[in-house]
């Protein structure tokens, strides 16, 4: 496949999603933001869910790194945007200084700020698992393909972290408002009590 | 004002298990002794806006953070501290090096805007400035521990 294909070939969100939800450990954390939120609220909800919102733009990398180094023993995933990543990439260098091997930053790249409607973020054609590799994490695969990514997620999220998976999704052109789900101080009370409950 | 030992040694004390930093050439001295103690872990973030959000996970993680970092890059985080101290409540402490306050005549506008921008964020504050002054360090963040509230202690520093 030519680097050309990957870019224009893309798997509906939902269904991307849809392979992290099912291979999701009962004691991982999965901390979400943005447009990845509003789809993975829409599932069955988990205790271990973290939804970031409101947030701050970028947050949500660093906010899951801090999950993670604090829980060693179990696995965190964020599910970042694209644009959101972008406005922080050092992240990623911070992250692999930290040696955290419990963590899998998952992009979701869209191309677009969707939270805001769609507008074009820049440098869409950046590939995000070749940065990742090069700011030194240990794992990293791209996805465009739903078959593919079903095939092998698997096996990409067995090996050490930290992992990068960039997931090329299609964008949510209707109905990309997220609404807050609840007050955050409440929310915070659950996850809590659900990180203690699954110590 | 500070050496590493008595930083560490102070961090130690209150019981943190992890500093976010971005260091100063006045914080940046004491990396030898952070990285050596034993009792917490020194992170390295890549800018500023990235400290608060990860002290948030390591808190909401059952961990406790101190954040490290000059006031310029506290005002370059401003959202990010925003969004952790006010949105998520998190009682996150700081110690922020205050650039320049130490010479009174310096044009340095990163000390013209310290205090103000802390004001206007809400942020409860202590200045140590002196030899004297140095005590209060560990008492304030005690103090922030104890009761559960975030607040900076703004670290004089002298000129660029």
């Amino acid at each position: 496949m030519s680097p050309t294909d990957a870019d224009t070939r893309r798997m509906p969100l939902a269904a991307a999603l849809e392979v992290l939800a099912e291979l999701r450990g009962d004691r991982d954390v999965v901390v979400t933001t943005m447009g990845a939120a509003r789809e993975w609220i829409r599932r069955r909800p988990h205790p271990l869910d973290f939804h970031y919102v409101p947030s701050t733009m970028s947050g949500g990398v660093p906010l899951a790194l801090g999950l993670a180094l604090a829980q060693p023993d179990r696995e965190v995933t964020v599910l970042s945007g694209d644009g959101s990543l972008l406005m922080s990439l050092g992240a990623l260098v911070t992250i692999a200084d930290s040696g955290a091997a419990n963590l899998t930053v998952a992009v979701i790249g869209n191309g677009v700020y969707e939270i805001t409607g769609g507008q074009r973020i820049a440098g869409t054609g950046v590939d995000f698992a070749a940065v990742a590799r090069a700011c030194g994490f240990s794992n990293v695969a791209r996805f465009s393909e739903l078959d593919d990514f079903r095939a092998r997620a698997k096996d990409v999220l067995s090996r050490p972290g930290p992992r990068l998976l960039e997931l090329k999704v299609e964008p949510v052109r209707e109905d990309y408002a997220l609404v807050p789900p609840g007050p955050m101080q409440h929310r915070l009370e659950r996850f809590r009590r659900a990180l203690a409950d699954s110590s | 004002m500070f050496s590493g030992r008595e930083i560490a040694d102070a961090i130690s004390r209150l019981g943190y298990s992890h500093v976010v930093w971005v260091p100063d050439s006045v914080l940046g001295p004491w990396e030898a002794a952070l990285e050596a103690a034993a009792n917490f872990r020194l992170l390295r973030v890549c800018r500023e806006g990235e400290a608060w959000p990860l002290a948030a996970g390591l808190q909401i993680g059952g961990k406790r953070p101190l954040v490290m970092m000059q006031c310029t890059g506290l005002f370059e985080s401003g959202d990010a501290l925003r969004n952790v101290l006010f949105d998520l409540a998190l009682p996150i402490t700081a110690i922020v090096g205050y650039r320049s306050y130490l010479a009174a005549d310096s044009p340095d506008t990163a000390r013209k805007f310290a205090r103000p921008i802390l004001d206007a964020w809400g942020i409860d504050y202590r200045l140590v400035a002196t030899e004297d002054e140095k005590p209060q360090l560990a008492s304030y963040l005690a103090e922030c521990l104890r009761t559960g509230r975030p607040g900076v202690v703004l670290l004089a520093e002298g000129g660029t």
